[in-house]
């Protein structure tokens, strides 16, 4: 069966010209980008122009780009990273950061570090004035998640990188689902760390990037041979970080906008659905995220269905999860369990196209019906 | 944020996308209720006794739950149906993933609220019975 893939904010299919921008890096430019000889700097011309390709996507230097294997090892590397590079133990963060801020919050907890976890409002927005009257003196950072993945709500990173800059703390966004979707100007925004990654964006997993401030030390978590300026060692991942380039360079406006519409669309055409509710806000949203609680249906049913219809979703339904555990991001803009356990969160890629959207739209509204009619709350 | 519907068997998605046994039941002899208070769901069976052999001439369910419990709730009324009280009373979790040729391992308690929801509805019953 032909798949739709709604599922993007999860990962996303590699485009064809990533893997062909790739493919010499595995068998012909194979070489160690640390070695003197032609085929090793080879290599190193496809790192460095990588990373001159990122850095000019954030409207940073080339030298304040490490590459590193995804969004998890960069949220890692900073939080550990400056941590141990400082007497300062204070770290601020909010209650809808990704697991890999949380468990390293969690973590660096134990090694002593005290942690603030901001509240959201209902949209999942962050109020400056929060992040301003949390900050003391013995705060270090202030780390936030600028597109939320679970419910796309943008955060206002101007107004809290001022706050940050005009306090001097450090301030980090993680940008792994707003990256190339909602600018980031490192300059205008005041921002000294940003998480990037390489699959939310049509580039290969297992790479991704953090931006480091020039001259802001940090210690590395992965020691090794000197690579990424001593910041992350391993020989590194070229074919991945080619990719990674490829796919922020074919980047096209005009494809967010055509994913913005189709979004609009399913949202207010699953809003006609009786008893459903959006989730995350109507404005600063990613334009390719959709939240819906479906009353008294659970999420992981109706995903259930949309599966068997050939359609991949996910759902914040805590029957979905490893742990049994409702999710922490619609629990902190105020959900119930039971609401949390009713939602389907749909996320579109470039490669979504008006009938999948019509077909998607065709089948939920059966789902509904069929899953409400089998359940016992009415 | 997790897709886990190629963990469930076939035996599973069959109950699940084609349950024989969902829907509410005019005029049930007995409505036996439970929530899982550990994930939220909701399951009601509803009962037809055939007062004289005291077998269990009717059955459907409601539930509010994910795929495995959907599942489950299907199986158990399977199992239930034709059976005497007395031999419904001893379908367990057991018998219900025996049916259901097993389920992943977190989702093992959605057979149990199959059980417990139809040891309710004859325990009811029994109680209505007697009074």
């Amino acid at each position: 069966m032909k798949q739709i893939y709604l599922d993007n904010a999860s990962t996303t299919k590699v485009d064809t010209k990533v893997v062909e921008a790739m493919i010499p890096y595995f068998s012909e430019k194979y070489g160690n980008a640390s070695s003197q000889h032609l085929i090793g700097q080879e290599a190193k011309r496809g790192l460095e122009e990588s990373r001159h390709t990122i850095a000019k996507s954030i409207k940073a230097k080339d030298d304040e780009i490490i590459f590193t294997s995804g969004g998890t090892e960069s949220n890692n590397l900073v939080l550990k990273g400056l941590f141990f590079a400082n007497e300062k133990k204070h770290i601020i963060t909010t209650k809808i950061e990704h697991d890999s801020i949380l468990n390293t919050c969690k973590w660096l907890e134990k090694q002593g570090a005290k942690i603030t976890y901001l509240d959201v409002d209902k949209g999942g927005f962050v109020n400056p004035e929060d992040v301003e009257n949390a900050i003391g003196s013995e705060t270090l950072v202030v780390s936030i998640i600028h597109g939320n993945n679970e419910l796309g709500t943008i955060q206002n990173i101007e107004k809290i990188g001022e706050i940050c800059r005009a306090k001097e703390v450090y301030f980090h966004i993680d940008a792994c689902q707003s990256y190339t979707k909602v600018p980031i100007n490192v300059g205008k925004q005041d921002l000294d760390f940003v998480t990037l990654n390489s699959h939310k964006i049509h580039g290969p997993k297992g790479v991704g990037a953090l931006y480091i401030k020039k001259g802001i030390k940090i210690n590395p978590i992965l020691h090794g041979g000197g690579h990424e300026f001593s910041l992350r060692g391993g020989t590194e991942n070229i074919s991945g970080i080619v990719g990674f380039a490829k796919a922020v360079k074919i980047i096209k406006n005009s494809n967010l906008k055509k994913i913005n519409e189709l979004r609009d669309k399913l949202i207010n055409e699953i809003l006609k659905i009786p008893n459903t509710k959006l989730n995350g806000p109507k404005d600063n949203r990613l334009c390719n995220n959709i939240n819906i609680s479906f009353g008294n249906i659970e999420g992981e049913a109706i995903g259930g269905y949309l599966d068997a219809y050939g359609i991949c979703s996910s759902t914040g339904s805590a029957c979905s999860s490893h742990t049994m555990e409702t999710s922490h991001v619609l629990k902190a803009i105020g959900l119930s369990d039971l609401e949390a356990n009713t939602s389907i969160r749909l996320s579109l890629s470039k490669f979504n196209n008006e009938e999948e959207i019509d077909y998607v739209l065709k089948v939920l509204p059966k789902i509904v019906k069929k899953l409400r009619r089998m359940s016992p709350i009415k | 944020m997790q897709n886990k519907f190629e963990q469930y068997n076939k035996e599973v998605m069959k109950h699940f996308l084609k349950p024989k046994y969902s829907g509410k039941m005019k005029n049930p002899d007995v409505i036996g209720r439970i929530k899982n208070n550990m994930c939220g769901d909701i399951m009601e069976v509803y009962l037809k006794i055939d007062k004289k052999t005291n077998k269990i001439k009717d059955i459907k369910f409601q539930t509010m739950g994910c795929a495995a419990a959907i599942a489950s709730s299907d199986v158990l009324c399977e199992l239930a149906k034709g059976k005497t009280l007395q031999k419904a009373k001893k379908i367990d979790k057991k018998k219900i993933l025996e049916k259901l040729r097993g389920l992943p391992s977190i989702k093992m308690h959605c057979s149990v609220l199959g059980e417990k929801t139809l040891k309710k509805a004859i325990e009811e019953y029994e109680k209505k019975i007697i009074s």
